[in-house]
């Protein structure tokens, strides 16, 4: 590509990009750099660890949970995302294709606050689910239900939550697959867990490797469902940040917090990358 | 057919795994229902005691704030939309059209608002807009909310612009009508699902939008989602069900009629 472009037109480009790139700098990139400068900064003004001393004596049970909460969510949504997209592919029956495709997506732009709220009154100890199960016997009575306001609770609405958006992306990846390869490996006798382990998941890594990235790093700064679902401790980092700033106006110890939670963010972009990379590479 | 089990059996699996399925996703949406109807509802009973709409009544009277909050929301999301489309539709059209040199990179700060996570900048945001008396403003929730849904919309309409075939425009500019004529008459109409699909996006976002609302709009700014929070956290479940009811509509219609404004060739070509 080397059609010429007169210097006038190059600045025009620029100057169409510049006014959003300037919002982003202005109303993220600047906050974020923020943090950073707040969270190592002493009452003196001198550069300090105690922040993130004082985070970590405080919240360590809760990074941990949070961390654990997060992975075990994107993992779940990935088995979930595989299953239903994977149906979608390759499933037989077309009535059965039609039914799930119209059923799977309901959450798909249900906020998580709403998610919050729904599940809070569904998986309380007098809630929808515990009457199903009692009333179907696999729980005995109401005396032995249980709430599953908890790490359950939060888990449970996250994939309610993020699986649909994951298993758009891969349905459509997957929509994308050259039809040839996957009836070749049917004509052959493969069965269809084969075919999509062997033939169907190779193809489209990359996409749900993007799905759950964005999942976990959204769900790691998600504040409406921890603090609904299960505000006392232990409980996720966000519900901290928002403690120590709307009562105690601590920033330094908040932003500490916003910095560890970032951190975990990166380690799931340098897992993404990492992929992204390889593939580059092959 | 090669199949083990009889195709009875079979059939009988899919269904059961689809009733399975459609209690995980309509259960907790009944749930809601009902609790958006019920005038008492007691432990251990299955469903309301009674049923009525004595709280929707409260929830909408003046007291109740439900139609302020919504009002206030949809102003918020309308502004948002405006803002953000009238500095993402240069700019994407730029990215997919221009020649621009670091153009990944530029698409890359664009990703930063999804990729990373968003507290840390709402909290900050907040103390900023304090000092300079933005915080609890219409116009500092706006801004918040444009900064997040500006991403979404400059990577949808770069994407619904590069879908365009570039030799309509050719066509145009060859019988003499000027860039911004060959930009308002061919570019932009055959852009317009694209865009409007971003529109929604950005719509559905900022009504949606919490944590940003929470720490920017405090005291004075309540939408929908806070009014919604505030209920249920006081543990008034009938107004926090209603209010989750009306922020539901929206987002329900849309998963309804997304595949009719967002293509898959755009969708294919977001990001590249």
């Amino acid at each position: 590509m080397n059609a010429t472009t007169s210097s006038p037109g190059r600045w025009q480009a620029y100057a169409l990009v510049a006014p959003a790139l300037v919002v982003i700098a202005g109303f993220f990139v600047f906050p974020l750099i923020l943090s950073g400068v707040l969270a190592f900064r002493s009452k003196g003004g001198d550069f300090t660890f105690e922040h993130f001393d004082k985070a970590w004596d405080l919240y360590r049970t809760d990074l941990m949970f949070t961390i654990g909460i997060v992975l075990l969510s994107t993992l779940l949504i990935g088995v979930v995302s595989i299953a239903i997209a994977g149906y979608l592919t390759l499933g037989e029956n077309p009535r059965a294709v039609a039914i799930l495709r119209w059923l799977y997506r309901w959450p798909l732009f249900i906020p998580f606050i709403v998610t919050g709220q729904i599940m809070r009154t569904f998986l309380a100890k007098n809630g929808m689910l515990n009457h199903v199960l009692i009333g179907s016997g696999i729980v005995e009575s109401a005396a032995t239900a249980q709430s599953m306001l908890d790490w359950r609770g939060i888990v449970i609405a996250f994939v309610w939550k993020q699986a649909p958006f994951v298993t758009l992306l891969l349905a459509g990846a997957m929509a994308s697959i050259e039809p040839s390869h996957i009836e070749a490996a049917r004509n052959l006798g493969a069965r269809r867990l084969r075919v999509l382990a062997d033939i169907v998941l190779p193809q489209v890594w990359g996409t749900l490797l993007v799905g759950l990235v964005l999942s976990f790093v959204t769900m790691l700064s998600v504040l409406s469902v921890p603090m609904m679902i299960n505000p006392n401790s232990p409980t996720m980092i966000t519900v901290d940040v928002a403690y120590r700033i709307s009562t105690l106006s601590d920033y330094a110890v908040a932003n500490a917090l916003c910095l560890i939670s970032l951190v975990v963010a990166a380690g799931a972009a340098w897992f993404y990358l990492q992929h992204a990379a390889r593939q580059a590479a092959r | 057919m090669s199949g083990t089990l009889p195709r009875w059996t079979h059939i009988l699996g899919v269904g059961i795994v689809l009733a399975l399925l459609a209690f995980v996703i309509f259960g907790p949406l009944a749930n809601l229902f009902l609790w958006a109807f019920a005038e008492k509802w007691y432990f251990p009973n299955k469903i309301p005691q009674e049923f009525g709409f004595s709280f929707w009544g409260r929830v909408f009277s003046p007291r109740g704030g439900a139609l302020a909050s919504l009002g206030t929301s949809v102003w918020i999301a309308v502004l948002t939309v405006i803002v953000s489309l009238a500095v993402a539709i240069p700019a994407g059209y730029a990215l997919a059209r221009l020649k621009l040199r670091w153009r990944s990179l530029i698409l890359l700060a664009f990703l930063l608002p999804q990729a990373i996570p968003n507290l840390p900048v709402y909290v900050n945001i907040a103390r900023v807009f304090y000092e300079i008396g933005l915080n609890g403003t219409i116009l500092g929730v706006v801004l918040v909310h444009a900064s997040h849904g500006l991403v979404l919309a400059v990577w949808i309409a770069s994407a619904a612009f590069a879908s365009i075939d570039g030799s309509l425009e050719e066509a145009a500019r060859n019988m003499g009508a000027s860039p911004w004529t060959c930009f308002r008459t061919v570019t932009l109409p055959l852009a317009a699902p694209g865009l409007i699909a971003s529109a929604i996006f950005v719509f559905l976002e900022s009504l949606d939008e919490f944590t940003g609302t929470y720490f920017v709009g405090v005291p004075d700014v309540t939408t929908l989602p806070l009014l919604m929070f505030n209920a249920s956290m006081g543990g008034n479940y009938q107004i926090a069900s209603i209010t989750a009811l009306l922020l539901l509509i929206p987002s329900i219609a849309f998963m309804l009629v997304v595949e009719r404004f967002l293509k898959a060739d755009v969708l294919a070509g977001v990001g590249r």
